[in-house]
């Protein structure tokens, strides 16, 4: 029950969806259907475990009074807050009123989206000074890196005078030919260890996912 | 420039403030970044929560159940086969337990073999095959230099992409030694990689500095409202001014440091 | 310690305040530059711009704010193109938060498409967009890869009612629509590997025309797929998103940021440059001490 089980629900659902994607019968399509229904289903609640996990360690570093525990408190009420919101008071279960909401779509326009977009864009910063301190030309190959970056750089500066329409040539090849010889050789290695590991895990080979015991 | 309520000021002033908390992180760590990334995390969740419901749990489970009854778990509605993904979603949840959490592997073998099940044969055909065969078309040698400089069409760019694929590809296979011509080979495919990865860099450059450009918009837009009205404008100097006044303080305070470290040397 | 040493013991904050510096006063200088256009945009463009009124494009949502920089003028751009030729969209968010994105992009759409508009010489007038004629915004689910394959089949199987809690059946656009060979394309602006699950799961499955729109961090690792084929299109970044508000006439955020992106790129460059003058020359000076 505990191996198993799941080895031959992973087995057997594997080799259905397989057989349905070869044979797109009436049959296959319905059984499809059905199984894509569950699976959202199930999905949701799995869904639903990562933010109970955030409650669950919020709380836990508020009674253990951890470092910074103050926050969490402000975690804790901000997620009330929006679940408030969403639910328009706890009005509306069954319609989706809550999310007309002025307080729920206002909180998403003038906080969350500024909050996440601003904590993002310090990576500009960040950014800049790893160029200017990682980015050295120590060797051919790092040049080479170099060098490439540089093009795709220039390619929109108009600054460049007769240079430029070379400049954005050179880019559009580099992009267009060597680039993609580089991610071409990265997609097919990346899709055959994909599909390799997902045999393994229809074969029970690799069993990582049940976790220990 | 458009009017603006005093609502929808402060709403936009909280916002412009908000991201000034954060855009703090540049100098250090501190209490107001601290409460901004705390704040957005409960935000985040709270909004996923009505989300996962409003837009996953009600349409896809209980508009189906909802004509059953609540107290027999809606076994009697129209469509009671729904309520067994929702009895093996639930299983997930028995992942807190230490004693029951083997029951929530049975749920995600579900998931697991669906999604296996889809990618074996979508990966290997629009991953692995559709680039073959995209690089194995007949070489164009009628057109080998191209038309003008550098035509990404022209017979030689094929050529190239051709062999620097291999050699990429050769770069990670490690069943047989880079030596000799092998080394030579290997080294070809890393310089492509090379090439690769800086146009990836070049593009995320790019990308990171767009990010705090929105960000300037933003509060540029903020800015020149604030100086609509004379409310505005006295909201506008309070929070930026109490902005540039710590920043004039810490400044001072680095300074200070500075001078002092550099005597102690 | 010389000049070059101290290049490279440059407190990273010196970085900062140069860069910012740089970035707004760029931004509060107005001045415009040419954007060179792209082919890979231009395709884009061109195969909107030869839809009929009435025709139905899929615009997929998949980006939070943490991206909006870059793809908020995307989408903007696209869905204002589309519904100025009469066109009829479809969105979908299968970001966590990309509902938040698009209910956004409606609102601001809703507004914008009310006042009379001249683009490329053609004079559109003001109209109110509806809900349900005009767009329909299905909403979130999880599990993109999942959610794109089943829309395929049916879009009723992963979305059985929209956004706003409407079957699909009572919404006037989704009547004649049951998969994505009722729409004629899917442009996805995304932010992460949604996009391989567009190519993988959807277009490679079901084979209809698709473009993706995404982050620059991603723009050059799409290539491939432009070149078999599976994709028709890429807008890279802001400057992707420059070039089709170019190409559509609209200047919006993304054509007003670049002036400001090709400062910010010259001032890196010159930190790269620096750098590297910093790193030979102390690297030489270094080495003579060893050499003592």
């Amino acid at each position: 029950m505990k191996r198993q089980l799941p080895l031959a629900l992973v087995f057997s659902f594997s080799l259905l969806m397989i057989i349905q994607y070869f044979i797109p019968h009436d049959i296959s399509l319905y059984v499809n259907e059905f199984l894509l229904k569950w699976i959202y289903i199930i999905g949701i609640f799995a869904m639903a475990l990562g933010i109970w996990s955030l409650v669950r360690v919020s709380m836990a570093k508020i009674k253990t009074k951890k470092e910074d525990w103050q926050y969490s408190i402000v975690t804790l009420v901000s997620l009330f807050l929006m679940i408030l919101f969403g639910f328009d008071f706890f009005r509306h279960f069954f319609s989706a009123e809550g999310l007309k909401n002025q307080m729920f779509v206002h909180f998403f326009d003038y906080i969350l989206i500024p909050i996440q977009a601003s904590m993002f864009s310090l990576l500009a910063f960040f950014i800049a000074s790893a160029a200017y301190r990682a980015f050295r030309a120590h060797s051919i190959v790092a040049t080479l890196l170099l060098v490439s970056a540089l093009i795709v750089m220039l390619r929109f500066n108009p600054y460049l005078g007769p240079v430029g329409a070379y400049m954005e040539k050179t880019a559009s090849w580099l992009l267009n030919v060597p680039n993609l010889a580089a991610k071409r050789a990265i997609v097919i290695g990346i899709g055959l260890g994909s599909v390799a590991t997902a045999l393994k895990v229809m074969l029970g080979i690799e069993r990582s996912y049940l976790g220990k015991d | 420039m458009e009017s603006m309520t005093m609502e929808t000021y402060l709403w936009t002033t909280l916002g412009a403030f908000l991201s000034l908390c954060i855009f703090s992180f540049l100098y250090k760590d501190n209490p107001f970044y601290k409460f901004a990334e705390h704040l957005v995390a409960g935000l985040a969740a709270g909004y996923f929560v009505i989300i996962l419901w409003h837009n996953g749990l009600k349409p896809n489970l209980f508009d189906y159940v909802g004509d059953g009854n609540f107290y027999l778990l809606w076994l009697d509605s129209s469509h009671p086969w729904y309520m067994v993904p929702a009895f093996l979603g639930a299983l997930m949840w028995t992942r807190f337990s230490r004693k029951w959490s083997w029951v929530s592997r049975w749920p995600m073998a579900i998931y697991i073999g669906i999604g296996v099940g889809l990618s074996i044969p979508l990966g290997m055909r629009n991953a692995v095959n559709m680039q073959l065969f995209s690089t194995m078309r007949p070489m164009a040698w009628d057109n080998f230099l191209g038309n003008g400089y550098l035509d990404p069409t022209s017979g030689f760019s094929h050529l190239l992409i051709f062999v620097g694929m291999l050699a990429a590809l050769f770069y990670f296979f490690f069943s047989k030694e880079h030596k000799g011509v092998f080394n030579g080979v290997a080294k070809f495919g890393i310089g492509i990689l090379m090439i690769g990865f800086g146009a990836t860099f070049g593009f995320t450059v790019m990308a990171r500095i767009s990010l705090f450009i929105q960000r300037i918009q933003k509060l540029g837009e903020w800015s020149s409202i604030s100086w609509t009205d004379g409310a505005f404008t006295a909201i506008w100097l309070i929070v930026c001014g109490s902005f540039i006044a710590v920043g004039i303080y810490e400044f001072i305070k680095y300074m200070r440091n500075r001078g002092q470290t550099k005597a102690a040397a | 310690m010389n000049l070059f040493n101290r290049l490279m013991f440059l407190d990273r904050r010196w970085i900062f305040l140069l860069l910012a510096l740089v970035c707004i006063i760029t931004y509060v200088i107005p001045f415009e530059i040419p954007v060179t256009k792209t082919n890979e945009v231009r395709a884009i463009y061109n195969y909107i711009e030869a839809l009929k009124p009435g025709d139905i494009i899929h615009l997929g949502v998949d980006y939070d704010p943490s991206s909006l920089a870059e793809l908020h003028p995307m989408t903007y751009a696209i869905a204002e193109h589309a519904f100025r030729k009469n066109m009829k969209v479809i969105f979908t968010a299968l970001s966590q938060n990309g509902p938040g994105m698009v209910d956004q992009a409606i609102r601001d759409l809703t507004d914008s498409m009310k006042l009379d508009r001249t683009y490329n010489g053609v004079f559109y007038k003001g109209r109110e967009i509806k809900n349900g004629e005009d767009y329909a915004f299905l909403g979130y689910k999880p599990y993109p890869a999942l959610v794109i394959y089943g829309m395929g089949q049916n879009y009723r199987i992963p979305f059985p009612s929209d956004y706003y809690g409407t079957p699909l059946d009572s919404i006037p656009i989704m009547k004649k629509v049951k998969n994505y060979d009722q729409v004629k394309c899917v442009v996805g602006i995304i932010a992460g590997n949604v996009a391989d699950m567009w190519i993988v799961y959807g277009q490679g499955r079901y084979n209809f025309k698709l473009a993706l729109g995404m982050t620059g961090v991603m723009g050059a690792d799409y290539y491939p797929y432009l070149n078999t084929g599976q994709i028709f299109g890429i807008m890279g970044g802001l400057l992707g998103a420059a070039q089709y508000e170019d190409l559509a006439d609209n200047q919006g955020p993304a054509k007003d940021g670049m002036r400001v992106q090709v400062f910010a790129h010259i001032l890196i460059m010159i930190f790269i440059v620096l750098a590297n003058i910093g790193f030979f020359m102390a690297k030489g000076s270094l080495m003579g001490k060893e050499v003592r």
